[in-house]
């Protein structure tokens, strides 16, 4: 996984709530057996008209939101589907960092798998944060991790809480697997107790 | 926690599965059960290749395809590249890792979360999980079941547990009985009217009450299925003689006396009297109507006898520009009465709604009725085994007469990943779980129902009070 460190960039403004799974990347595109190459698909269905060509209302059809690195957006952000196939897709067009009042759960822990940065603030935060990327390449907004602060481009730093394991992994670009199997020897013993005490459960075989 | 407090049911599942609690208070959670399909599953099997590593436990996973196929005749194989591709990729890879798999062409294989508790795969105070959000259908048995990313697919393949936070305990209670022609998916899409789509968001949520007890397995799967549209992290319903009597003799459930072992255990997993929720919803059954979606997101829905809501009559700014464009792209004006909108395609299927039961709720409506002309009904049973089953009770005979399709199980038109799908501007009557834009093809218009509504709009051509159908 990409390390999480740092980012300044330019944050694409998008205010709208329940940005669902579907709007991020449509069940048709899901047919990939990769990972990679999906950020052209990205928010399909507004990103692009009927016939194919951009819809040039669309904020990342717009400079400078094109090089956009972060959304700003309302609440429920990812609502709907497991598919990680939505932050493969936002990470493919570049995007690292997403800034919403809330996330649907399974979205928020899919995209800090994938080197996305989540972050959840207040609604007038948001909307001021909004204000902010709306003055478009002009005003490039910051993230640090490390320290746990947006900054905006007046300078003014807003903190942000991120669970600590988290927060480690992002920074070192580990993935969960490892950390996991530094446990391994609990799972075996667990499976053993599990077995003794359940002797009943059955295994599985067609 | 401690053992003496007073404890949910999603607790004690909790409290039994944590392998070790890291120091900030994650949990290595121990996973009973993984099921696995052809869309969220490559990339898993990728990363596994990748790293040289294999599948802990293949004996605790069962993989099906269900998102992609096709649900007309299928032993000529899958037309569409791509998504040919993606299910032989899962047959490579199930083959790879020696992972128990249902084959297309098998009467098992159905949709992923109507097989598992079919087939006797999901128990109750399991842990249980799948690629896919709406495995909070397997919380109906009384199991721990939450959908995941394929990460986390690829991590359970690896080592049987995740990474995982306790969720807050919320208590759903609907007291009361409800009325004729209410079903559970009318329960499910009230409640989310009630907290919204984000209501559930960082819980696990516990369905108790009279209306509740009352369902059958069928009603609490689907009621289930939906928590993942409240925001839920998983729903749950305690286990009792009815769960017991549904797993009894299913194909991979415990026998004999296995069986009575496991029940024994089961009965300890109800929540304690006493035990602290964080949140607490209460709905009264008896004011639960047939419920109809009108908008973009579950909880854009409202009872048949309702009429299109009129942004202007919002307060808050933002959230008149988002009704205005739901109703924008579902091309509905306000006043309008939701039964004054005439329907295209009606689909009866998903597995929120496929159930023998549901078929059985249909063929009911259907019965010396016609579809009526110009619309589409299509019927895609949850699994193969619904299939035979609704065959041996004459259902498919009376839906053709009617002029449903009768179909091969699948997703089908719930996600449209294949062929059936809506075109742009066909407005749906749909027994499935999301209506969100462009869910059954881009433009499609989706109202949610449940399979009796759905088939009284296929015969009158228009969203129609089932309870008026007499
Ligand atoms: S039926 Fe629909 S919701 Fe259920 S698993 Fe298939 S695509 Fe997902």
């Amino acid at each position: 996984m990409t390390p999480f460190t740092t980012l300044t960039g330019i944050a694409a403004p998008y205010p709208r709530a329940n940005i669902d799974t579907d709007l991020i990347i449509p069940a048709r595109f899901l047919k990939t057996i990769k990972r990679t190459g999906l950020g052209k698909f990205l928010f399909d269905p507004v990103r692009y008209r009927p016939d194919g060509s951009e819809e040039p209302d669309f904020v990342l059809n717009r400079e400078p939101y094109r090089r956009a690195e972060m959304i700003i957006a309302h609440e429920n952000f990812g609502c709907g589907s497991s598919r990680e196939h939505a932050p493969w897709a936002l990470a493919d067009f570049g995007i690292r960092c997403v800034i919403a009042p809330s996330f649907a759960d399974i979205f928020f822990n899919n995209s800090m798998k994938n080197g996305i940065l989540p972050i959840r603030l207040p609604r007038e935060i948001c909307d001021a944060l909004m204000g902010d990327a709306a003055m478009g390449g002009n005003a490039r907004i910051s993230v640090d991790l490390a320290r746990q602060v947006v900054i905006r481009p007046n300078g003014e730093e807003i903190h942000f809480e991120v669970d600590p394991l988290r927060k480690r992994l992002l920074l070192e670009g580990l993935d969960d697997i490892g950390q996991t199997l530094q446990h391994e020897a609990s799972i075996g013993t667990y499976e053993t107790k599990q077995k003794a005490a359940q002797a009943w459960l059955p295994s599985i075989s067609i | 926690m401690s053992e003496g407090k007073p404890r949910t049911l999603f607790d004690k599942i909790w409290d039994s599965h944590v392998v070790e609690t890291l120091p900030d208070g994650t949990c290595v959670l121990y996973i009973d059960r993984h099921l696995v399909h052809e869309v969220t599953s490559p990339q898993a099997f990728e990363g596994l290749r990748l790293a040289g590593r294999p599948v802990r436990r293949p004996d605790a996973t069962l993989a099906v395809v269900d998102h992609n196929i096709p649900t007309t005749d299928r032993r000529a194989g899958i037309a569409e590249d791509e998504s040919r591709i993606q299910c032989e990729t899962l047959e490579q890879n199930v083959a790879a890792f020696g992972v128990p798999y249902i084959p297309v062409l098998d009467d098992r294989q159905g949709i992923v979360h109507i097989v598992g508790p079919e087939l006797g795969f999901s128990l109750p105070g399991m842990t249980i999980v799948c690629g896919d959000s709406h495995t909070s259908t397997h919380g109906a048995l009384g199991a721990l079941a939450f959908g995941i990313g394929t990460s986390e697919v690829e991590h359970v393949l690896a080592t049987q547990t995740l990474l995982q936070k306790p969720a807050k305990n919320m208590l759903i209670r609907v007291d009361g009985q409800v009325g004729p022609g209410v079903t559970a998916k009318d329960i499910a899409l009230a409640i989310i009217g009630k907290i919204g789509t984000a209501g559930g968001t960082g819980s696990v949520m516990e369905y108790a009450g009279e209306a509740i007890t009352a369902l059958d397995m069928a009603g609490r799967l689907t009621l289930c299925n939906m928590s993942i549209e409240a925001g839920a992290r998983a729903g749950l319903i305690a286990p009792d003689e009815k769960t017991y009597a549904y797993i009894e003799g299913r194909h991979f459930a415990p026998k004999g006396a296995d069986f009575d072992a496991a029940v024994a255990y089961w009965r300890t997993l109800p929540t304690d009297s006493g035990a602290h929720y964080d949140i607490t919803v209460e709905l009264d059954a008896a004011s639960i109507a047939p419920m109809v979606t009108w908008g973009t997101n579950p909880e854009a829905v409202l009872p048949v006898t309702g009429i299109v809501p009129n942004p202007a009559d919002l307060a808050d700014p933002s959230a008149r520009v988002s009704m205005q464009r739901m109703l924008d792209y579902m091309d509905l004006k306000p006043g309008q009465k939701l039964t004054d909108i005439p329907i295209d395609v009606v689909f009866i299927g998903s597995c929120t709604n496929a159930r023998i039961e549901d078929i059985r709720a249909a063929a009911d409506v259907a019965k010396g009725r016609k579809v009526a002309s110009g619309v589409q009904a299509l019927v895609v049973p949850g699994s193969g085994l619904v299939k035979k089953q609704a065959e041996a009770e004459g259902l498919d005979q009376i839906l053709l007469d009617a002029g449903f399709e009768w179909r091969e199980p699948g997703c089908s038109m719930c996600l449209a990943m294949n062929p059936d799908r809506l075109k742009p501007g066909q407005r749906s009557a749909s027994t499935s779980n999301r209506n969100f834009e462009g869910r059954q093809g881009p433009g499609g218009r989706t109202h949610l129902v449940s399979p009796a509504m759905a088939a009284a709009a296929a015969v009158t051509g228009y969203f129609t009070d089932v309870r008026e159908l007499a």
